[in-house]
């Protein structure tokens, strides 16, 4: 009996002991992992989300997080959803209020306990609302210094979604900076008023080009498409696309949400999340913002330019303004 | 109005006028020839995304071009027979089950495309329909880069225009479609099927506005995005009315719409500083509707249009 019993017994607590510790460290490893959900309005396709997915998707990845996400909510459905991850004791829930400010920070208002990073055009709301914006004013205005460089009908054409602050910001810094070095340059502005409708982006980039314009600012997929067909260049914004259209793309203005999220996670674990407002973390100081510049089509003396403009921004020794108002044609 | 006269001189905007109107061309003719049976399909605009998801799916998995076309018409066909289904022989409400089929083909293409792609950050591309330059007409100075310059899908449009004006006014299936959508009593007592010829002309006008949603996908773009039909469904559904069911009125029909959303675009550009742009965006639908509104009190809408037939029951 005591033979046999001995090793099983030795055997026995060892399982016991390693279940032991298991129950013991498990939550602890668990615990340092901030559960976090996000909520979009549209497909993760979409250029915005995109970045914001990419981020989330890249610390779901290195082990520091647990992700979850919701595509395509309708705006009239947005509340429920961020009640649904509240009630499941997120930590950090990520979205965009655009389109529902008021009912997204009433819902804040009722999870005191779990941090909100909300895309949106207004300021943070205590305790616990906090709110970010791609702020990449500051590369639109370089890429935008190109453009106006390399234009030689001094025509720009621009295609954009809605003409909301986000994306009237962009295109000001963009103007301003094709201004600054040509000051000749004029403008065409269309907003197609659909975040999500290629065919019809493409149509309003074509007659544009009609007009005589030939570089293209694509704030929407679509735009990039037509200047390939018509032989024209054009500016990328938020992500890089420069693969899909080659020797279309002249420069692209990238926004980088990993530092705004890295930070919010950081403050999260500490237990320093509170309300503010994490755009700057999209400033290019921050690394929140880039500009990438195909080489073999932008000439040399053109890229010292820019460079030296955006040390000068990285340095603090130039600042970008930011205009919200509706840009429109001045052709 | 030098720049308005400047703007219609150029073939380009011709050009673009009928491509905007090619997706249109085909949802008109689809619900032309659903409303001329008797059955409003309201379905068109989950049909449209369906056939747009599901066009494109079958291109870029290698089923060519054509063979994208044809996946998507049996699709939209699919759909149709649901609502053919539940309006002809089961006589529920055309509108709910239309809005129904609208939200469940919405969410199958969505569904079907993210469970086929979860994880990409773009769309894969595929290579649409290119635009086919006529032999020798698309040479022609001003007529060659606004008329022969387009897609196949938008001569199979044109073509389509032709087959259903000549079925519907010279053959006796097309005599048959009217009657079962104006008196469908009559049609019965000829011995024909009611249910038959309804389903059947639901089931083609669906696979028709299915293959107007893969020009989206396939010509216009080369990728599938949500919700970039952007009610392009709906319009065809006013466009019949203002057709009067007809089909070469449609395409009149379609062609105004495309040409008042191509002037817009380009009164955009040309007006930005002085109107503001949401304006010019209102006009073509605000025009739709003046046309719409002068056009209807003449409509000659289907009798049984709407209407439910029993077998048997008088």
């Amino acid at each position: 009996m005591t033979r046999i019993s001995k090793p099983l017994g030795r055997r026995m607590f060892m399982a016991v002991a390693a279940a032991t510790a298991a129950l013991f460290t498990l939550p602890a490893a668990a615990e340092e992992k901030a559960d976090v959900a996000a909520i979009y309005t549209v497909p993760v396709e979409q250029q915005w989300v995109s970045r914001i997915h990419k981020a989330l998707k890249a610390a779901e990845a290195e082990g520091r997080i647990t992700y979850e996400f919701s595509e395509n909510v309708a705006n009239t459905d947005y509340e429920r959803v961020m009640r649904e991850y509240a009630e499941a004791d997120k930590d950090l829930v990520v979205g965009e209020a655009f389109a529902v400010e008021r009912a997204a920070r009433n819902v804040a208002a009722d999870y005191p306990e779990v941090a909100f990073l909300m895309g949106s055009s207004f300021g943070p709301a205590k305790p616990n609302f906090a709110v970010f914006d791609n702020w990449i004013h500051e590369p639109s205005y370089l890429t935008g210094m190109i453009a106006g460089e390399m234009t030689e009908s001094d025509k720009i054409g621009m295609v954009g979604g809605f003409a909301i602050p986000e994306v009237n910001r962009l295109m000001h810094a963009f103007m301003a900076g094709a201004r600054e070095v040509n000051p000749e340059v004029c403008f065409m502005v269309s907003f197609i008023n659909s975040w999500y409708d290629p065919p019809k982006a493409k149509e309003a980039a074509f007659a544009q080009m009609d007009a005589g314009a030939d570089i293209m600012y694509a704030e929407r997929f679509g735009v990039s498409d037509a200047a390939v067909e018509r032989d024209v260049k054009a500016i990328g914004n938020v992500i890089d696309t420069a693969g899909d259209y080659p020797d279309t793309i002249l420069a692209s203005a990238i926004w980088h949400m990993e530092p705004t999220i890295d930070q919010a996670i950081e403050d999260v674990a500490s237990g320093d999340f509170e309300a503010a407002d994490y755009g700057q973390y999209s400033f290019m100081a921050h690394g929140g913002g880039s500009i990438v510049i195909d080489e073999s089509l932008v000439p040399e003396k053109v890229v010292e330019e820019v460079e030296a403009t955006k040390q000068e921004i990285l340095n603090g020794m130039f600042r970008v303004n930011v205009n919200d108002e509706e840009p429109s044609s001045d052709c | 109005m030098i720049e308005i006269l400047e703007i219609l001189a150029n073939p380009n905007f011709w050009a673009a006028t009928i491509r905007i109107a090619t997706p249109l061309v085909f949802g008109v003719l689809g619900a032309l020839l659903c409303e001329r049976a008797g059955v409003l399909n309201l379905g068109i605009e989950g049909i449209f995304t369906a056939g747009a998801m599901a066009g494109w799916m079958a291109a870029w998995l290698g089923a060519g071009l054509w063979g994208g076309v044809l996946v998507a018409a049996v699709a939209g066909g699919l759909f149709g027979l649901l609502h053919a289904v539940l309006t002809v022989p089961l006589g529920l409400s055309q509108h709910v089950s239309g809005l129904g089929v609208t939200l469940l083909a919405t969410s199958v293409a969505y569904f079907g495309y993210r469970t086929a792609l979860p994880d990409v950050s773009s769309p894969p591309r595929i290579e649409p329909f290119p635009p086919l330059d006529v032999p020798l007409l698309s040479e022609l100075p001003f007529f060659g880069p606004a008329l022969f310059q387009h897609t196949a899908l938008t001569w199979l449009a044109l073509g389509m225009v032709v087959v259903v004006w000549w079925v519907m006014t010279r053959t006796p299936l097309g005599l048959a479609i009217r009657a079962v959508g104006d008196n469908p009593d009559a049609v019965d007592a000829q011995g024909l099927s009611v249910y038959g010829l309804r389903i059947g002309a639901v089931m083609a006008g669906s696979a028709l506005m299915a293959v107007g949603g893969a020009f989206l996908t396939m010509a216009a773009f080369d990728a599938f995005f949500f919700g970039m039909v952007n009610g392009r469904g709906w319009i065809c559904i006013a466009l019949v009315i203002f057709a009067s069911w007809r089909p070469w009125k449609a395409l009149f029909g379609a062609l105004l719409f495309g040409a008042f959303d191509a002037f817009q675009v380009r009164l955009q550009t040309a007006f930005g500083e002085e109107v503001p742009g949401q304006l010019f965006l209102m006009t073509p639908y605000i025009l739709s509707i003046i046309a719409l509104v002068v056009a209807a009190r003449r409509a000659d809408y289907p009798r049984a249009l709407l209407a439910p037939w029993f077998k048997g029951q008088r």
